[in-house]
Formats: C-alpha cells, structure tokens, sequence
C-alpha cells in the first residue's frame, strides 16, 4: 500500500517538467494519493495539462496566488471536484529578475513588497482559504524554502529575506494549526537547475559548489526532494510539525 | 561525438515540440521571437531543453547572443568541440 493511499492532495507550484512540485506530484501520485494541481495562468495551462495527463487520477485548475479571488474560485473548484483535502503542496516564489544580482539593498519597494506577497504571505493565504476542507482530518501543509533566508547566498537577495518570512510563516501555521492536527513543514531543498533557479545570478557556479563542498559530495535532483515530501506529506511523519528539512545532501552543515 | 546534422535536427525538433511547429516551418535563419513567435518562458524551456539533451551548459549572457535557431545550433556545436578536446 502507497504512503498516501486514500489522500487527497493539492499541488501548487508546477510549471513544468523540471517544477519540484511536478516531481512531488509525481510522486505522491506513486503514492496513492489523489491529486489536483494548479497552474499559474493560461499561459502554463496546456504543458501542466499534458503533465497532469501522465498521472492516473490528478485534475487541474488555475490560480494565480496573489489573486484572493481566484484562491476561493479553487476552493470551490476542490470542493467540487476532490471534495477535501488531506494535504497541501505550495512551492512558489517569485522574484523580478534584476533582483536577484548584485547588491541586495537598491530592490524597489514595488518589487520587495510583491516578492514577499508571492513568495511568503502566499501560504497564509492558501492555508486560510482552504483550510475548512482539511477540518477534521490529521492534515499537512508543505512549503519550499532555501538556506539563504539564514545566511548570505549572494545574488539570493530579497528572495532570502521573503524565504525568511516563510520559515517563519512555518512556524506560526503549526502552532495556529497544531490543535486541529494539521502539520506545517518546510523543506530547505539545495540548488536545483528549474525555471525559477535560471533567474539567479551564477546558477552554475552555485551548483558547482554543492557538487564539490557538500557532504555528499554531490546536487539534490527533485526527486531527491519529492521523496522527502511524501515523507513529511504521510502519517510517517505524524509528529514533525513546524520544522524546515534540509534537503540539500548535509550543505547547511558545513562552515566552508 | 554528434555531427552538425545530427545537432541540427535535434535542435530543430526540439524547437518545433516547443513551439508546437512542424520542423519544416523551422529554418536556420528563423528567429526565436521575431519570426517563430517564442515568448520568454518558450525561450528558456528551450534553452534547458537544449542543455538536457546535449549534456551542455548555456549560461544566461549565451542565451542573449542567441537569437536564432542556427545561433543555437553553432553554439552546441562549438561547445561539443570545446570539450571533446579539453
Ligand atoms: N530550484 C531551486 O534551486 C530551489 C531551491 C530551494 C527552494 N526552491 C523553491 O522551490 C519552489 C519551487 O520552485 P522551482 O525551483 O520548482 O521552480 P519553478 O519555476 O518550476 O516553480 C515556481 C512556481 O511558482 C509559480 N508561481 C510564481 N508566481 C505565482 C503566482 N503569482 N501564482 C501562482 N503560482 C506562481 C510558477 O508558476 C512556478 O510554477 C520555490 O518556492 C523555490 O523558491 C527552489
């Protein structure tokens, strides 16, 4: 029997085939679980379409996360389609790409404050609307997050200090949620070549350093990633809550 | 060692699943947003496309200098030829 036999699961974040939330759903779909995955605008609609066709029981629906009522138009969709939800995957962040070099300090409001809103405020806002389909169900919530919301990853930038936020977000949620037997996690996953990664100044080089400084002397793949998830995503896990796991092959331990 | 056929037509054909195109619209001289109508998110899943099936890195001031499919096409064909003999 699969980890997430008889699970209902939401899946946020796939934009395409490299997406970690793709290799999640992958997964927790191998797992048994019954998923429904959104898709940022039309825009990404027919690739996440043609992905979620290669699963056997997944559906599709839009959502733009930093539009409210778009969040309740997928409440709705969800009710109606998969009726509640035992778990949530939101893997989402967004950054303007001029930000993501170079000094920190010159980002714009405009462009802070939307990455926070995107990256960060995002969760709470998921949570809360689609929270009355977990009551009553021993649910878990997973985010995505990176090493550099607690130390300097140049060029990470405002996203580090959004990533921050989330963590903390993370832990919030669990105590706001612990009563009710919902669990919030984060996984801190190393550097992975995805659509959002590409935007980061001196990807490679970043990469490079992992494959040659970490413990395991080696890149996380997303599936590296997806199978952590699964885990945090099961009754496996039914006493973590709060926490962020390093997904990263042991990098968070090193000094240089 | 692939020749610069072989390139070409992978090049081509993924291009054309990108973009939803039969590989005979698809010539050298075709410019990714200009001529086969790419956005920026068609260009960079081709991009990581490309990089995924040549085993070949295309860091972003590369993908500025390319702007057509034969650009894209000289480029794997000069990187394959740098590291064969490095
Ligand atoms: N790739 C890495 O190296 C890495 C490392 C650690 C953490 N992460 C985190 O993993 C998560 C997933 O990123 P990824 O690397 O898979 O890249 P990705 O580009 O595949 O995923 C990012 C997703 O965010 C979505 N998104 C952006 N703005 C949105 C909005 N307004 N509404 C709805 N969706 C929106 C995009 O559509 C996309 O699906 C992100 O939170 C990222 O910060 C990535």
């Amino acid at each position: 029997m699969g980890l997430l036999e008889g699970k209902h699961g939401l899946v946020l974040g796939v934009a395409n085939k490299w997406s970690i939330a793709w290799a999640i759903a992958r997964a927790a779909a191998e797992q048994g679980a019954r998923l429904m995955i959104t898709y940022q605008n039309e825009r990404f609609q027919k690739q996440v379409q043609s992905l979620a066709d290669t699963l056997p029981d997944a559906r599709t629906a839009p959502c733009d996360v930093a539009d409210e009522a778009q969040l309740e138009a997928l409440r709705q969709t969800v009710q109606a389609t998969i009726g509640h939800l035992d778990f949530i995957v939101h893997s989402i962040a967004y950054a303007h790409k001029d930000d993501l070099e170079g000094p920190f300090y010159p980002v714009p409001k405009d462009r802070f404050m939307a990455t926070l809103d995107i990256s960060a405020y995002s969760l709470v806002a998921v949570v809360r609307t689609l929270l009355p389909l977990m009551e009553g169900r021993s649910g878990s919530v997973l985010t995505m997050t990176y090493i550099g919301s607690e130390r300097v990853m140049p060029n990470y930038n405002v996203m580090g200090i959004a990533k921050a936020a989330l963590e903390a977000i993370v832990r919030y949620l669990a105590h706001d949620l612990g009563p009710s037997g919902i669990r919030v996690n984060a996984i801190s996953a190393g550097p992975i070549k995805t659509l959002a990664a590409s935007g980061i100044g001196d990807f490679s080089r970043i990469l490079e350093i992992y494959q040659t400084r970490s413990p395991l002397r080696r890149n996380v793949t997303q599936e590296d990633v997806a199978r952590a998830a699964v885990f945090l995503l099961s009754d496996m896990a039914s006493a973590i809550t709060g926490t962020v796991l390093y997904v990263d092959a042991g990098f968070h331990i090193m000094g240089v | 060692m692939q020749d610069h056929r072989e390139i070409e037509q992978k090049v081509v054909q993924i291009i054309a699943e990108q973009l939803d195109k039969d590989p005979t619209q698809i010539r050298m001289e075709s410019r990714f947003i200009e001529d086969l109508g790419a956005d920026s998110l068609d260009v960079m899943q081709i991009v990581m496309n490309l990089e995924e099936a040549f085993g070949i890195q295309i860091s972003e001031e590369d993908t500025e200098k390319i702007r057509t499919v034969g650009d894209a096409v000289q480029f794997i064909a000069q990187y394959m030829s740098r590291s064969a003999s490095a």
